[in-house]
């Protein structure tokens, strides 16, 4: 009888057992995540298990690894909220001088990544140390019970943006922290989603095997910190990418000019030129995304904040060299 | 054992931490510069850039980012350093509780310099002291020498009870000043100091490790009292190195204090780091002008020589701590640390503590006369004039 490979590896690196909310987005980021990785060592060196991690405080962090229990089936390590770039530099000197060949998988969620990590992940890319740096992006401070961060979206409800009399909520347009990574000139820098695992496990195996650093910026489901549905993330996840919301591109060596943009389904016209995406005309609005999430629930009584959020994104798409339209919901 | 015969050189302070760096075979250097700490890692950098050195050198963006790296290096199994003063040690302080709280062997070494503001680069050993309680232990260096005999045997105790070092010497006093040390051949570093044998790495897969685990109220006392024994049971395994560095090398630091002349001294004068260098030179004189002075040298600050102070205590009638630092709100750190460690156990000297040279401002023989004076008048009169004194305030 013939049996059909697995799409991806069936070893796992982050076991069941970890604490992680019901439904948490992130999780299932950083499961396919390792496993990508060790699929791309085992292709690059010959060994699957030529890597170790090392991951900045954060919701990923707390729920792994409570003593005397782990999650974790690799050598890993947490120094701290700020510096999980620094630690990897540190962890990947050292496997350096002992001669163990491999790559440092270094992770940190958008809080320890886009504000207090930003400075060590800057210092980490720019010495040119072989880690790949994933920052799993669930758009506000979970772990601490939803604070903004540089990396929460436009009009969205946190603790600290609560919208009011005075307030649509998150007022500042999302940091982008995968063009800053890319600015960088590092072999790779790319942004993913769990809407599109196929898409992420290519980019994460693709960021394991160059020579240098790299850097993914993966869109996760936080059904807590959102207030979605628990069983609906992926589908969040996916609407994200069909609505124009979350970007899927690749940058390569810095080279602004020649961004790889994956087309974004959802029946979005791509239009090329020298096969490069220069126009998307997305058919399905914003709206549909952000009317499963209870922290844009505000901005339905708010239209303007939803238009203005339209041109936000489109000023964004700009970055990525790419004419947007996005429609609004009946046209 | 080969035959040691001593290799000497005149070098600043922080060339003998770098020669000590390349001779304890560090694996990796995380680093940042910031004065008077820079020609410790320019030195590392140019060993490397030489090939007398095989280390990973990694130029971190910040202090903070440089003990997380050595964190990281440490917690793979690499014999780990690096250098800092002042406002980097404060602005690594985070990583300094994590680093002993993780049980990583890294030795540091820490320029004292005065902390801002008002700006300054001289000698004050408040940026050290001020992370007493980082669960870091601390070596203090008089001279070059005992810069570079302090980093080989930091590494040797660190190993042994896995508790992070800082090795401290003196801004510009030590650190750029040039004076003869005498260096041990390779071989017999090697000897004494053999490779690094981690408990776990992070480079054995079959093994996994998670380091830097959440421990929740059932287990957090557990680690720190851990962490509390594993000091307490260092004072031997520091008097052990100690001992068989002067075994093979000739220079005892069995001793975590050094004394001298306490036996027939009214009085002793206690102090941290390169002054001690100073008062050594005064007791002499004063000693030849008829002064029943003595010094207790505290080389270890963490853990404290409790038992040694007592003997000291003891046998005098007096003690004039000098204190290069100052808790405000309180006294000078040493003194404050002194007398309690004293209380509750009979011995009652008078005690006196002196604050000098903050910011490097200079202190000298005659300053340390000075202060005799003033203890011997204390002591015949069994009065004391004031508990703190800001020595040579300019009013």
């Amino acid at each position: 009888m013939a049996v059909r490979k697995p799409p991806i590896t069936t070893r796992e690196y982050w076991a069941p057992g970890h604490a992680a909310c019901a439904g948490c987005g992130c999780a299932t980021a950083l499961k396919l995540a390792t496993k990508a990785f060790s699929e791309a060592m085992e292709e690059k060196y010959g060994d699957p298990n030529a890597f170790a991690i090392a991951q900045a405080t954060g919701c990923m962090e707390v729920v792994s690894a409570v003593f005397p229990y782990t999650a974790w089936k690799a050598p890993w390590v947490h120094v701290a909220f700020e510096n999980a770039a620094a630690a990897a530099s540190g962890v990947e000197a050292a496997w350096k001088k002992l001669g163990r060949k491999g790559k440092i998988l270094a992770i940190g969620g958008d809080g320890g990544t886009a504000d207090i990590g930003m400075q060590a992940l800057s210092g980490m890319l720019e010495r040119r140390h072989n880690v790949v740096y994933l920052m799993y992006d669930n758009e506000a401070y979970m772990n601490t019970g939803i604070q903004r961060s540089s990396s929460t979206p436009y009009g969205a409800w946190t603790t600290t943006s609560p919208p009011g009399k005075y307030s649509i909520g998150e007022d500042k347009p999302k940091k982008w922290v995968a063009l800053i990574a890319a600015a960088h000139q590092i072999p790779y820098a790319a942004t993913a989603s769990i809407g599109n695992a196929f898409d992420f496990v290519r980019k994460m195996k693709k960021a394991a095997k160059v020579d240098g650093p790299a850097f993914v910026q993966v869109h996760c489901t936080c059904p807590t910190g959102w207030k979605s549905p628990l069983e609906k993330g992926v589908e969040i996840a996916r609407l994200a990418i069909e609505t124009g919301v979350w970007p899927l591109f690749e940058i390569e060596n810095g080279d602004f000019f020649h961004i790889k943009i994956q087309p974004p389904g959802g029946g979005a016209k791509v239009k090329r030129e020298g096969g490069k995406v220069v126009a998307i005309e997305f058919k399905k609005p914003i709206e549909e995304y952000l009317k499963l999430q209870g922290r844009f629930k505000h901005l339905f009584k708010r239209p303007e904040a939803i238009d203005e959020m339209r041109e936000q994104i489109k000023a964004m798409w700009k970055v990525l060299g790419v004419d947007v339209t996005l429609p609004k919901p009946g046209e | 054992m080969a035959e040691y015969k001593p290799i000497r050189k005149v070098v600043s302070g922080n060339y003998a931490a770098a020669y000590a760096v390349k001779h304890a075979r560090v694996q990796v250097v995380a680093a940042y510069p910031i004065t008077p700490q820079t020609s410790i890692i320019e030195k590392i950098a140019e060993f490397i850039a030489n090939g007398e050195a095989d280390i990973q050198y990694v130029p971190v963006e910040s202090e903070h980012s440089a003990m997380a790296a050595t964190i990281g290096a440490s917690a793979t199994g690499a014999r780990a350093f690096t250098a800092t003063a002042a406002q980097g040690l404060a602005l690594m302080h985070e990583m300094l509780h994590w680093a002993s709280g993780a049980r990583l062997p890294i030795v540091m070494v820490d320029v004292n310099r005065a902390m801002a503001p008002p700006w300054s680069v001289w000698d004050d050993q408040t940026d050290s002291l001020a992370q007493r309680d980082t669960g870091w232990m601390q070596f203090y260096a008089e001279n070059n020498q005992e810069v570079y005999d302090g980093v080989l045997m930091a590494f040797k105790v660190a190993e042994t009870v896995n508790v992070p070092i800082m090795v401290v010497e003196s801004a510009f006093i030590l650190s750029h000043t040039y004076d003869v040390v005498e260096m041990i051949p390779q071989e017999l570093v090697d000897e004494f100091l053999p490779p690094r044998k981690p408990l776990y790495t992070l480079t054995d897969f079959d093994n996994p490790i998670s380091v830097g685990a959440l421990a929740t109220p059932a287990d957090y006392y557990e680690f720190r009292y851990k962490l509390a024994k594993a000091h307490e049971d260092a004072k031997k395994i520091i008097k052990e190195v100690g001992r068989e560095f002067g075994e093979r090398f000739g220079r005892d630091y069995s001793d975590m204090i050094e004394k001298g002349h306490v036996d027939d001294a009214d009085f002793v004068f206690m102090g941290l780091g390169s002054l001690m260098g100073t008062v050594k030179e005064a007791v002499d004189l004063l000693r030849s002008e008829g002064y029943r002075v003595g010094y207790a040298k505290v080389r270890w600050f963490r853990p404290f020589p409790r038992e040694e102070l007592l003997e000291i205590a003891e046998k005098v009638k007096g003690i004039a701590v000098l204190d290069r630092n100052f808790s405000f709100g309180q006294e000078g750190i040493l003194f404050n640390e002194a007398k309690g460690a004293l209380y509750g156990t009979g011995a009652r000297p008078i005690m006196k503590n002196y604050i000098v040279g903050l910011g490097g401002r200079d202190f000298t023989v005659r300053d340390v006369r000075a202060i005799a004076e003033n203890m011997k008048a204390i002591i015949e009169s069994g009065k004391l004039d004031r508990e703190v004194e800001w020595f040579h305030l300019k009013r």
